[in-house]
């Protein structure tokens, strides 16, 4: 066709096209509303309790976790953004021999503590021997979790070498722990408590005060590691015990965050209110409540008494009613409902406490309470702690089922610090308590139950109910060592059935449902099922 | 009839008559005390019971004041909640009152550097708001209905201890104190047989009118979570937690003890002054 040109060959429309295409292109990999990340601005959010201690090595409670955390780094960490993959903070490589029992961490170079001194292997070593092999009296509840390691070494100023027993399937993300944090060897081996009353790590942030009651106060750490980061200035920790309060400050913007959880109806409030500027991010939670009953104590010592109270507690219409009105849902066994070492309903029910037929369970805890000799009316103390959510809840639930086997409890709260004291000291004849964790691991959420005295003469701080029960510590042994995962899981429902079931040591009441409501100028924070990942070094807000 | 008790009728007839808003107020504490006295008869529940089936329900002719977050009936959560707030109320006036006169009295009878220590003391736990105060003393014993009186009672001490001391410290001075110690009685004697028995006007008025103040006092500090806990019904602690947060969905949940509170702290405040107008006008404002 003379004079003409097709459409496709005019260079100007050609150029055209190429431009749209890249527009469009543009356009598609940036999400709508995507912002670049800003630098400045202080975070404020909420803890809903006081930290008892400094110290993450001895303590379990995010109200030390959340607005301390950010002082200190780990040697890897799971990635905030792709749980639960994981990913260097302090060692910036590792290496697992071929027989998994050997693991070499490069530890960065150039890492300086708040204090101005360079960090090296030493210090590594020193914070995972506080950890895994504690001194004297010094208290670290999660060595029982590392009974597969032998040895922390550190060769040379930037290798930490870690040697196992055995083979650990989940060794790493056991190391990814938000609780291992990592401290200076000089300051360890002069004092060993000073970390229990002081902040001093290499982290985001550096420490500038804390206001028992009110607040707590980070500063950008200039000299930090991480080029670029932290976006924030720094971030205010505000303690409010008050739900009703908690759901206030988010909705009137005096805090833009609560990172534990909030309540479906205190959700449903903040969106009512904030509108388009509340994001909602949910997600199940390696979390529940327990009850923890004191073995040193008479009735507590009968494994009947035991069983009947667990017998009395009707879960399933529990988890109906109060996932209503409170942040726990899920009936669950020992490991986490939705992960994947739950246990399947059909097998779940056929353990004490968790049968359809409550008149039945309750009928069976009135003929175990007979055959312990426990009369009529008998009373005790149930301990617990003054958070409100989910606590309260679940402590009315409990007080008002046993009720119902004709016992009479008296409830008796304490703030977090003195209740976790009695816990300890053994201060109590039951206890709400609580069993949250950061991965999805027998290895973890099963280690809290084994004796207060291990096999290797370890203490197992964890174990406020002072029993000593060794069928547990060999099939948490026989579990952590088995690489076959059928087997595993095997060993793991025994140990489920010996605890729940035929001891009656503790046992669980619900899992919990997290829900995090939070304004829209929040970004670089995701939800995720632990409470106690939160990382403020890649987080900032939008104006 | 024996004269004291027609002395006593005197007295009441002319009460009620000066003042029939102080008499008003003192039937309606009577019938108080007897619903909270009667309340296991009373209740149409259980006022521990949590009933799934029932949550939130609003009032009905099943359930008068409605239901709660557990399916509690209110109606009779607050008439047992009358008996925590009456067993609050008159422990905490009776013995802050009662230890406050004693020390008020020895004060002033001993005088010297003994008086100099106590109302120093005095002065330094009266610089305090009666709440901050009760609230220190509460974090330092921990919850608890035991706890709550001890909190209450001590925060009344200092002020009680001030008004009887001002009382005493003229009777102190008159001739039959002067007689008792002239002829040797014990300190003991002549504070418990001659000092105490002419205050007790300044006593009885403080009593009640910290009756109220305490019940207030306990109300507030179970609001906070610091009073008596869960499940106990208490009228404080039904206007916190789950009513705050589901105040738009279930009203009722915080009407019916915010009422019961008013009600009662206005009753006791009326009955109060009226009382102190009859027993002492020096005291009257």
């Amino acid at each position: 066709m003379h004079g003409s040109h097709a459409p496709g060959r005019r260079p100007e429309l050609r150029i055209v096209a190429v431009l749209v295409t890249g527009l469009l292109l543009w356009l598609l990999s940036a999400p709508l509303g995507a912002q670049q990340p800003r630098t400045g601005g202080t975070l404020t959010f909420i803890v809903s309790a006081e930290p008892p201690s400094f110290d993450a090595h001895r303590e379990v409670t995010f109200a030390l976790i959340h607005p301390a955390r950010p002082h200190y780094n780990l040697l890897v960490k799971f990635d905030p953004l792709n749980y639960p993959k994981v990913v260097p903070d302090l060692a910036e490589s590792w290496t697992i021999s071929p027989d998994g029992t050997t693991y070499t961490f490069k530890i960065r170079r150039g890492v300086r503590f708040h204090d101005g001194s360079v960090l090296t292997s030493r210090d590594i070593k020193a914070s995972y021997d506080k950890i895994i092999f504690p001194k004297g009296d010094v208290i670290s509840v999660r060595q029982g979790a590392y009974t597969m390691v032998a040895a922390v070494e550190a060769p040379d100023p930037t290798t930490v070498v870690f040697r196992l027993k055995w083979k650990s399937p989940s060794f790493l993300q056991d190391v990814a722990s938000p609780w291992n944090w990592i401290y200076k060897a000089d300051i360890i081996e002069k004092d060993p408590h000073w970390y229990e009353r002081n902040i001093m790590g290499t982290g985001p942030f550096k420490f500038v005060e804390y206001v028992r009651g009110s607040h707590w106060v980070g500063v950008r750490n200039e000299d930090y590691w991480v080029k670029g980061r932290p976006y924030l200035d720094g971030y205010r920790a505000v303690f409010i015990g008050n739900a009703a309060a908690q759901v206030n400050a988010i909705k009137s913007g005096q805090a833009l965050v609560e990172f534990r959880g909030f309540s479906p109806p205190q959700r449903d409030d903040v969106v009512r209110t904030l509108g388009s500027g509340a994001t909602v991010q949910e997600s199940g939670w390696l979390c529940n409540n327990t009850v923890v009953f004191n073995s040193r104590h008479r009735p507590f010592d009968d494994a009947r008494f035991r069983k009947a109270l667990s017998l009395a507690i009707d879960r399933w219409g529990g988890s109906t009613a109060l996932s209503q009105i409170a942040f726990v849902g899920p009936v669950g066994g020992l490991l986490r409902p939705e992960g994947p070492f739950a246990t399947p309903p059909a097998e779940l029910e056929k353990l004490a406490g968790y049968g359809r037929d409550i008149a039945a369970a309750r009928a069976e805890a009135k003929k175990l309470l007979a055959e312990a000799g426990v009369p009529e009316g008998f009373e005790f103390n149930l301990l617990n702690r003054n958070v409100e959510m989910p606590y309260r809840y679940v402590a009315v639930f409990l007080i008002d089922q046993w009720r119902q086997i004709g016992l009479k409890v008296n409830h008796v709260v304490k703030e977090t610090g003195p209740y976790l004291a009695d816990e300890r000291a053994g201060n109590f004849d039951a206890a709400v308590d609580f069993n949250c964790d950061f991965y999805d691991d027998p290895d973890l959420q099963l280690v809290k139950f084994l004796s207060v005295e291990l096999p290797n003469g370890s203490v197992n701080g964890l174990n406020y109910g002072g029993y000593i029960d060794r069928t547990l510590d060999r099939l948490y042994d026989e579990q952590s060592r088995t690489e076959d995962a059928t087997r595993r899981i095997t060993v793991v429902r025994q140990y489920e059935k010996r605890l729940l079931d035929e001891k009656v040591w503790q046992i669980y009441v619900l899992w919990w449902k997290r829900i995090i409501p939070h304004s829209t100028k929040l970004h670089g924070y995701k939800v995720g099922p632990s409470h106690y990942l939160e990382d403020l070094q890649d987080v900032w807000i939008s104006e | 009839m024996p004269r004291v008790y027609r002395r006593q009728r005197i007295w009441l007839a002319r009460f009620v008559r000066r003042y029939p808003l102080g008499a008003a107020a003192g039937i309606a504490i009577l019938g108080l005390t007897a619903l909270a006295g009667l309340a296991n008869q009373l209740a149409p529940y259980d006022p521990l019971a949590n009933d799934f089936g029932t949550m939130f329900a609003a009032p009905d002719a099943r359930h008068w004041f409605g239901t709660d977050a557990f399916g509690r009936d209110v109606l009779s959560r607050v008439l047992y909640g009358a008996r925590t707030a009456l067993l609050v109320g008159f422990a905490a006036s009776l013995v802050g009152a009662t230890i406050g006169g004693i020390v008020g009295v020895a004060a002033a009878y001993f005088g010297g550097t003994t008086d100099l220590i106590i109302q120093r003391l005095a002065d330094i736990m009266i610089s305090f708001p009666i709440i901050i105060l009760a609230l220190a003393i509460v974090a330092i014993l921990g919850s608890g209905t035991f706890n709550l009186i001890a909190a209450i009672a001590l925060s009344f001490v200092p002020r009680i201890e001030l008004v009887v001391r001002a009382s005493a410290l003229s009777v102190r001075e008159t001739t039959y104190v002067e007689a008792a110690r002239a002829i040797g009685a014990r300190h003991w004697r002549i504070v418990f047989r001659h000092m105490v028995p002419n205050v007790t006007a300044p006593y009885l008025v403080m009593l009640t009118a910290f009756l109220g103040q305490a019940i207030l006092l306990e109300a507030s500090l179970s609001f906070l979570g610091l009073g008596v806990n869960e499940p106990t019904p208490a009228w404080g602690l039904m206007l916190s937690g789950a009513a705050v947060e589901f105040v738009q969905r279930a009203p009722w949940m915080a009407v019916f003890p915010g009422l019961a509170i008013t009600f009662t702290v206005l009753a006791f405040n009326v009955l109060g002054d009226s009382l102190r107008d009859a027993l002492d006008p020096r005291l009257r404002t």
